[in-house]
């Protein structure tokens, strides 16, 4: 990113910090979690220890980074080596990504950026100018990105009330600051829990690796009475669900499921896994040294805010989480999809300059669409 | 500590206090080596590892889980505590190991028998206590299952690489998993081996007793032929195929897929100058960066910790496993191909 870029955003950053001290405060047990940041084009620092709201306030000041984070996990010694910091425990969290659903609509608002000849265009393939294959993919989610992931987070917050015992108000939705939502269980029976124990819970929410007995199915003489009944708890009961549609088709189904056999079965069990299953990250829920983006700091993908969603169903994050100024600023801008900000269109542009909003400008030059003239 | 009735010692050698034991039956150890009437119970405990290394379970005296006669009940005891004896003298850590597991198999059906037992609650108090007392596990009846929080659940049952363990294939409800007895009992048994080896480890180890020169010179000799070697083909498992095909084709590899690439060709010995070039097709290719981040991995660099290779079934969530026949049940990519003889 060229200079004045970086201190564009870096101006931006520091107004906002100095503003929205509101919005970023330390999670509780400060002083056992470890805190890290970036700062535009350098590399991470970690193994931070922090003791207040102020100390964090502070730091954002002195080093306008570009993202901050904090452990999920607690620690004796949060500012030493990873192999001195002594674990004792780690919130449960997980991640669900926009980019991690396989939507349609991503080809509609992709674009690839070659890191051969900078040339930006909406081919995924390949280069349109130089052919390389070398492409930086950016992408301006849309409100179906949005909508689905939120179906995710719903699936979620369903398997952890129903089947983990979590408590809903246990259960904190944020919008991740880019295309997605990061969502934090606290209070759990799963704080202590290693990471291969956290892997197998990530299978069970994702419905990974489930086997044909466990819904009834046997290899050979399978009995009917073993099938789930529709209105059964758990994955047996959202197998039903799924796969009987409705409860006059149950015994019609399982005769259909017999006849096609095992092998299909296993099939079945494979195909509605991703109709079914949660599809979080597996490898944020399963780390438990992780330092995770910090709620309230900005996310230097797009300059929007990790923000606390207060009544998720009606959350927009292209509303709610641009904090930054609206004072017009001219940019030159190659970003040949449109996009909405704040309840406003902007683009396409085609190598053009143009004056537009800060927070447009940032949420650009963050996805390298465009740069300060 | 459990208070033990007679029936329970026979059942649960490994919870008694063996010196304390033969102190209150008014023995030495000595005494077994020369007096012809006690010596049959020397021959007894060698049978009990022979059978044990044989990978079977020994046969004991009790029927159900009662004993033939009153006899029978201290002969069972002490035939353990002598097996001890013996394993300590032989030295012999693949013997024990052996010896652990089939007499935690053996344990294990008493205790199932005792958890299932709908006549007598004692019997059924008694299991689930060793069960919250050895193993930390706190156990529940509900209905015809016995349940236990999802989190106890995990930490034993990711020992276990058959997918019906998996928490997917299991009866979960409000953060409780349902288990049957024999389910529960089975969920334990690798703790139980390790509790029963280890405190066969840290028992003292007695000097020479007279007249177990020749049950010890046995059981060194029986130990020699677990003796194994390995030989490997050399062949990359599918899922590192995989992943150098990706990056060939300079397609994009995942962050943990470059990671299970990078430790798996460490840990066949190849050095980071060997391994970098491979990323050069990535489509964010740094050649710094690269060099940092697999120096980190190799523990050349950063805190030191050497990375190694992940396991089968982190792999298997992640994505990235491809496995073919070849794999034949490995726990991880580095044992590919490996040959026991």
């Amino acid at each position: 990113m060229q200079e004045n870029d970086i201190k564009f955003l870096e101006d931006s950053f520091k107004k906002y910090y100095f503003e929205h001290f509101d919005l970023i405060h330390v999670p509780n047990r400060t002083s056992e979690r470890e805190f890290g940041f970036q700062k535009f084009n350098s590399g991470m620092t970690r193994h931070i220890s922090i003791k207040d709201d102020k100390e964090l306030h502070l730091l954002l000041m002195k080093n306008i980074p570009s993202d901050v984070y904090c452990s999920n996990a607690c620690y004796s010694f949060p500012d030493l080596p990873m192999s001195e910091k002594d674990w004792k425990e780690a919130d449960l969290i997980f991640d669900i990504d926009a980019k991690d659903l396989n939507l349609e609509c991503r080809k509609n608002h992709t674009i690839s950026k070659c890191n051969e000849c900078n040339e930006i265009s909406t081919n995924a393939i390949n280069c349109s100018k130089c052919n390389s294959i070398k492409l930086e993919k950016k992408s301006l989610p849309c409100k179906n990105c949005i909508d689905a992931s939120k179906n995710e987070v719903s699936k979620l917050s369903k398997i952890l009330t129903e089947d983990l015992d979590v408590q809903q108000n246990d259960i904190h939705v944020y919008f991740s600051g880019n295309e997605g939502f990061h969502v934090y269980v606290y209070n759990s029976q799963f704080q202590q829990l290693g990471s291969r124990e956290r892997s197998e819970l990530t299978d069970y929410i994702m419905f990974n690796g489930a086997i044909p007995e466990t819904f009834g199915m046997k290899k050979f003489k399978p009995n009917r009475s073993l099938f789930p009944d529709f209105e059964e708890k758990g994955w047996r009961g959202r197998f039903s669900k799924e796969v009987y549609g409705s409860k006059s088709k149950r015994s019609k189904i399982i005769s259909e499921l017999i006849t096609n056999g095992y092998s299909s079965f296993q099939k079945t069990l494979e195909d509605i896994s991703g109709k079914i299953g949660a599809k979080i990250d597996p490898n944020v829920t399963m780390d438990i040294h992780r330092i995770f983006r910090l709620p309230g700091s900005l996310n230097s993908k797009s300059g929007l805010t990790k923000i606390f969603c207060n009544d998720f169903t009606k959350f927009d994050p292209y509303t709610e989480a641009s904090f930054l100024s609206e004072n017009s600023i001219e940019v030159t801008a190659n970003c040949p999809v449109e996009f909405k900000l704040k309840n406003r269109k902007f683009g396409p542009y085609f190598n053009e300059k143009v004056s537009i909003p800060t927070y447009t400008a940032v949420y650009m030059i963050c996805k390298k669409l465009a740069t300060i003239s | 500590m459990l208070a033990l009735g007679q029936d329970e010692i026979a059942k649960y050698p490994f919870l008694a206090d063996a010196g304390q034991y033969l102190k209150d039956k008014g023995f030495t150890l000595e005494q077994f080596g020369t007096d012809p009437d006690l010596k049959s119970l020397v021959e007894k405990a060698f049978n009990r590892i022979e059978v044990a290394a044989d990978g079977k379970i020994y046969h004991s005296d009790l029927i159900g889980d009662q004993a033939s006669n009153q006899a029978a009940l201290p002969r069972e005891v002490f035939s353990f505590l002598l097996a001890i004896v013996l394993l300590k003298l032989s030295g012999m850590t693949t013997l024990i190991k052996r010896f652990a597991l089939a007499e935690a198999r053996r344990a294990e059906k008493y205790l199932e028998k005792d958890l299932a037992n709908i006549s007598d609650e004692s019997k059924k108090q008694f299991a689930i206590r060793v069960i919250d007392d050895l193993f930390a596990v706190q156990i529940k009846k509900q209905d015809d299952f016995f349940v236990i929080p999802i989190s106890d659940y995990l930490r034993h049952s990711i020992n276990f690489h058959e997918r019906e363990w998996k928490l997917i294939n299991r009866h979960v409800e409000k953060g409780l998993v349902f288990l049957t007895p024999h389910e529960t009992v089975r969920l334990i048994r690798k703790e139980l081996g390790t509790y029963i080896s280890s405190k066969i480890i840290n028992a003292k180890t007695p000097p020479m007793i007279s007249g177990f020169e020749e049950p010890v010179n046995k059981l060194i000799s029986m130990s020699k032929k677990f003796a194994t070697f390995t030989v490997t083909t050399g062949e990359y498992p599918p899922c590192i195929k995989h992943a150098i095909e990706i990056l060939e084709k300079g397609e994009n590899l995942p962050h943990s897929g470059r990671f299970m690439l990078a430790t798996f060709l460490l840990s066949k010995g190849q050095s980071v100058e060997e391994i970098a070039p491979l990323f050069k097709n990535a489509p964010d290719y740094n050649e710094r960066i690269t060099l940092y981040q697999l120096n980190h991995l190799a523990g050349t660099s950063g805190s030191g910790t050497h990375y190694s290779c992940p396991s089968c079934e982190k792999l298997k969530t992640q994505n990235l496993c491809f496995a073919i026949p070849e794999c034949d049940n490995i726990i991880s990519p580095i044992q590919f191909g490996k040959k026991r003889f």
